[in-house]
C-alpha cells in the first residue's frame, strides 16, 4: 500500500492527524473501498452482473441447510466438544481455501474479466481480541454466525429476522462508539 | 437423488464451503465475507452522518445479491432437498437441554426457543436479541466473522485472522460452557 493519506477519506483530514490516522488504519474495509484500484471496474457493470453472486449464495445456502451447518444444536456440540462436525466443515474449508489461495498467487490467476486478483493484508489490532471474544459469545447464544441467520430465514425461521435487525443495531452502535474504543 | 437428502458430511461441506473463496475472487476480485452486509445496511439506511458509515455502499451491493443467494439457497434446501427426519444431537446435550424444557428436536434451531413469543421472555430476549447485538457489533469490532476471519483470513495466512478466529473459540467455549446454563435456566 502507498501513501496512507492519500486514500484517506476528506472529512478525515480536517480532523486532528494523530486519531484520524489511528482510526483509519483500523479499517481496512473503507480503505480498501476508498483505494481506486478496487472495484473500478466492476462499476460499470449493469446491477443484473451482481446474480452470478447469487448463485454462489445459493450453493452456499444449500450446503449449509444439508450439512446442518445452521442448526443451533450443532454449534453446542463443536462449543461442548461433543462432536467432530463442525471443525471437520470448518477445518476442511479452511484447507480447501488456503490451497486455493495459494494456486490463485503461484500461477497469478486473473479474474474473469482479466484483472489480477488483490489481496489486502490485514493488520493487527485490540478490535480482533475484543471484538473476536464479543462475537463469539453471540454466535455461541444465537448459534449462528451471520452467514447461517439468513440461511434460518430461510428455513422458515423467521424469527431470526429480528437476530439480525438486533446484529444491525449492534454494528450502528459500534460506529457510533468506534472513535472511543481501543483499537 | 435420495442421497442427497440425508444430511451431508463434513468433507463434502467443508471443501465446498472452502471453494466460495476462489470463486468469489475469480468471479469478480471480492472477498468471502457476510458480516460487512451489516455496515453496509447501516450505510444504506441510517448512517447518521457517522464517519464510518460515509462510504460508497453501493459499490458493496454484490454482498447483498450474494446473502439473498444464501437465504434462496436454504429455502431450495427445504423445499427439495428435504430430511423428514428429526435432527440427531448428541445424547449428551439432548439431556443437558431436557432439563432447561428443550426437547424439540423437529428443526435445525430450537423451535422452543426460536419464535416471537420467546422474544418476549427474559431467556429468549437475551439469546436472540442481545445475541445479535453481540455478533453485529464484536464482528465489526474485530472487522469480521467466521467467513471473512477464519475462513478469508485463514485462506490468505493473515496473523490477525487467526488471532480473531481464537477469539471467536473462547467467547463460545465460554458461552456454551459456562454462560448459557445460566440464560437457559431463566
Amino acid at each position: 500500500m502507498d501513501n496512507f493519506e492519500t486514500y484517506m477519506p476528506t472529512e478525515l483530514k480536517s480532523t486532528p492527524v494523530g486519531i484520524a490516522k489511528e482510526i483509519a488504519e483500523t479499517d481496512f474495509e473503507v480503505r480498501s473501498l476508498d483505494t481506486i484500484c478496487l472495484n473500478e471496474s466492476e462499476k460499470q457493470h449493469p446491477l443484473w452482473y451482481n446474480l452470478k453472486y447469487s448463485m454462489v449464495g445459493i450453493i452456499f445456502g444449500i450446503v449449509f441447510v444439508k450439512a446442518e451447518i445452521i442448526s443451533w444444536f450443532r454449534i453446542q456440540e463443536m462449543f461442548k466438544l461433543q462432536s467432530f462436525h463442525m471443525y471437520g466443515v470448518i477445518g476442511t474449508a479452511v484447507l480447501t481455501g488456503m490451497l486455493s489461495v495459494a494456486l490463485i498467487k503461484k500461477f497469478n490467476i486473473k479474474t474473469i474479466y482479466g484483472e489480477p486478483i488483490l489481496f489486502r493484508a490485514k493488520k493487527f489490532n485490540k478490535g480482533q481480541v475484543i471484538g473476536g471474544l464479543m462475537f463469539g459469545l453471540g454466535w455461541a447464544m444465537t448459534g449462528a454466525c451471520p452467514g447461517p441467520l439468513f440461511a434460518q430465514i430461510g428455513i422458515g425461521a423467521f424469527v431470526v429476522f429480528v437476530i439480525i435487525l438486533s446484529a444491525i443495531a449492534g454494528t450502528w452502535t459500534y460506529g457510533f462508539f468506534r472513535e472511543r474504543l481501543p483499537h | 437423488m435420495e442421497i442427497l437428502k440425508h444430511p451431508w458430511p463434513w468433507y463434502v461441506a467443508g471443501p465446498i464451503i472452502g471453494l466460495i473463496v476462489p470463486a468469489l475472487l475469480i468471479l469478480g476480485n471480492k472477498h468471502f465475507g457476510i458480516s460487512g452486509n451489516f455496515r453496509h445496511a447501516c450505510a444504506a439506511c441510517f448512517p447518521a452522518g457517522i464517519r464510518y458509515f460515509k462510504y460508497e455502499w453501493k459499490k458493496e451491493i454484490w454482498n447483498f445479491f450474494f446473502v439473498g443467494g444464501i437465504l434462496a439457497g436454504a429455502v431450495i434446501a427445504v423445499s427439495m432437498l428435504n430430511n423428514p427426519a428429526p435432527i440427531v444431537v448428541n445424547p449428551k446435550l439432548e439431556a443437558e437441554l431436557a432439563a432447561y424444557g428443550i426437547n424439540d428436536f423437529s428443526s435445525m434451531v430450537p423451535r422452543q426457543l426460536f419464535n416471537f413469543e420467546s422474544l418476549f421472555t427474559l431467556r429468549g430476549f437475551i439469546m436472540l436479541v442481545l445475541g445479535g447485538f453481540l455478533i453485529g457489533f464484536g464482528t465489526r469490532y474485530a472487522g469480521g466473522c467466521t467467513s471473512g476471519h477464519s475462513i478469508t483470513g485463514l485462506s490468505d495466512l493473515q496473523f490477525p485472522s487467526l488471532v480473531a478466529t481464537i477469539c471467536f473459540m473462547i467467547g463460545g467455549f465460554t458461552m456454551s460452557n459456562l454462560l448459557l446454563p445460566y440464560i437457559l435456566s431463566l
